[in-house]
């Protein structure tokens, strides 16, 4: 294991977040914020408690799930199609280096970023909502999952893009619409029961309504699905990786 | 010498249907410097991209140092440090931290007093903490060969290493060259400008079409294929030789007043001292007398229109 490869990697992705603060740190935190106070403060106030956990209260693990995974997938992916685009991957594909250091380095940094932004956002919650953490074990596991499992997606996005468009097409259109559809602000129960079904077909439910049970021990769909979705999720993207690295697709000819 | 670098009948196909390499072999002995030369397209790039692990090889197989660059690719690929054509660099890093991270990707521990004599060796040392963008163009080329010498390569590829780069630049290199055939780095470098090859290389190779057309010791291409001419200048105005110049292998040009009489350099039997009586006899006074070696420019040319 050339371990020192992964540290470098890992290293150089995480110096780039404290190049731009503002657009890695401030602007994702700044727009959460935004967020508790419109819907958490203002509306919030004049909505009605969801399975008895007041509407700010309840958007709080909703918000930092929708943050990690769409930190997770841009980081992930602009940070290995940054290498692709300017040529400086030479380098990391003429190095001592096997596929699986690759990912570790960059798909480590990339969720070491999201989860740091997580904790901030968790903490900045705290400035404009009273929350409470139920099960931390489980809520730390599903955020480490989450993080991972869509660094691990924007990876992919990353050395499949062939354009800046490319590069931000699935994680606005597609990352983006399912979080926002996945329950982060809304609990599914109460949409009609044809809209229930369609909405299990969301994998982004079952990580919202997992890592909401972590806080509060309720959730829309069973704890054992969640984990078992987020686990498949892994699973495949990793099998995806296996297969990109196997072929060189895209990466080698 | 002991083999360095074995190429055994390396062939490349594109997905596009290009061949870019056909049945190449090279073998490259540990410390020497060779230049691989070839106009553009004949798959310079392609062999070193095998080599280095950037292009995946046809069939044929490459070794490193008794290692295969597949199955062995961790133990090849740290003894290979690459100077890549194009200034491909991340420009928001600096100087200090893409050495760094050049080192420790190529599987190194820190070692920042190493670092420190390479960027000094490159004049790069006071620009250690600036953005790679804040530099000129020679000057990020200097950081990508402080780049490929991170890791203390043993061998060392530099892919048109003086493309665009002004003279000042190109003497520290060919120096820094130097200095590092002295400490037994074996050096290969593509290149169309063949002044280059001539002035460092030891050995030569001549790449058209994705094959090698020969690799020969340079001194040795120079002696074999080298034409020499004897140019004189007359001061004694002649519209025309006299008869008994037919006799030679003489271009006379009556405009210039310029005699050339050419001859093959590693010949003992050419005809200078003929050439001089018979104008003595003709009473044909000189105004200046020089002579001219075939550059290995002309070789290349020759060699590449024969086969063409």
């Amino acid at each position: 294991m050339n371990w020192y490869a992964i540290k470098a990697i890992y290293l150089s992705e995480l110096a780039r977040t404290w190049r731009t603060p503002m657009q890695s740190i401030a602007s994702p935190v700044l727009s959460t914020s935004l967020y508790f106070i419109v819907f958490g403060s203002a509306i919030g106030s004049a909505m009605a408690s969801i399975d008895g956990i007041s509407y700010g209260a309840f958007i709080v693990p909703g918000l930092i799930m929708l943050m990690v995974l769409t930190e997770s997938t841009s980081n992930s992916s602009f940070g290995i199609y940054m290498p692709k685009w300017s040529g400086a991957i030479y380098e990391i594909l003429s190095a001592p280096v096997s596929a699986f250091e690759i990912v570790v380095g960059y798909v480590g940094a990339a969720a070491t970023k999201s989860l740091i932004l997580g904790v901030i956002i968790l903490l900045t919650a705290r400035v404009f909502v009273d929350y409470s953490i139920m099960h931390p074990f489980w809520m730390v596991l599903f955020l480490l999952l989450t993080a991972v499992t869509f660094s691990l997606l924007g990876f992919i996005i990353g050395v499949m893009a062939d354009g800046f468009e490319r590069l931000q097409a699935i994680p606005l259109m597609v990352v983006t619409p399912l979080a926002f559809l996945g329950g982060t602000f809304y609990s599914i129960s109460m949409l009609p029961e044809f809209w229930q079904k369609v909405t299990l077909f969301n994998p982004v439910v079952y990580l919202v309504s997992g890592f909401r049970w972590s806080f509060y021990g309720v959730a829309d769909v069973s704890i054992v699905w969640s984990l078992i979705m987020i686990c498949s999720f892994l699973a495949l993207f990793l099998v995806i990786i296996w297969w990109v690295f196997r072929t060189g697709y895209k990466v080698k000819v | 010498m002991k083999t360095i670098l074995e190429v055994k009948n390396l062939s490349k196909r594109y997905p596009s249907g290009l061949q870019a390499l056909n049945d190449v072999s090279l073998s490259i002995e540990r410390g020497e410097i060779l230049a691989l030369l070839g106009p553009n397209g004949a798959g310079k790039t392609t062999l070193i991209s095998i080599i280095c692990g950037l292009v995946n090889p046809g069939s044929g197989s490459v070794s490193v140092d008794g290692y295969d660059v597949v199955r062995d690719y961790r133990k090849t690929r740290s003894k290979i440090g690459l100077v890549p054509q194009e200034l491909s660099i991340n420009m928001f890093d600096t100087v200090w931290n893409t050495l760094r991270f050049s080192r420790g990707v190529f599987g190194k521990p820190a070692n920042d007093d190493y670092l420190e004599e390479v960027l000094r060796s490159l004049t790069l040392w006071d620009k250690r903490d600036e953005q790679l963008q804040s530099l000129s163009g020679g000057m990020k080329r200097r950081v990508l060969i402080a780049k490929a010498l991170a890791h203390e390569p043993e061998i060392l590829f530099l892919d048109e290493p003086t493309a665009g780069v002004d003279v000042e630049l190109r003497r520290d290199m060919w120096r820094l060259i130097e200095k590092l055939r002295r400490q037994g780095v074996t050096i290969i470098l593509t290149t169309h400008y063949i002044e280059e090859a001539e002035e460092i290389a030891d050995r030569i190779s001549i790449i058209r079409g994705g094959e090698i057309v020969l690799t020969e010791n340079k001194d040795q291409l120079m002696k074999q294929l080298g034409k020499k001419q004897l140019i004189l200048h007359l001061q004694t105005p002649v519209t025309s030789l006299p008869p008994e110049f037919d006799d030679f292998e003489i271009d006379y040009d009556a405009a210039a007043q310029r005699l050339t009489y050419t001859y093959d350099s590693n010949s003992q039997q050419n005809r200078v001292t003929e050439v001089l009586g018979a104008l003595n006899r003709a009473d044909i006074m000189l105004s200046d007398v020089r002579t001219e070696q075939t550059s290995l420019e002309q070789i290349f040319v020759n060699l590449v229109e024969a086969r063409a």
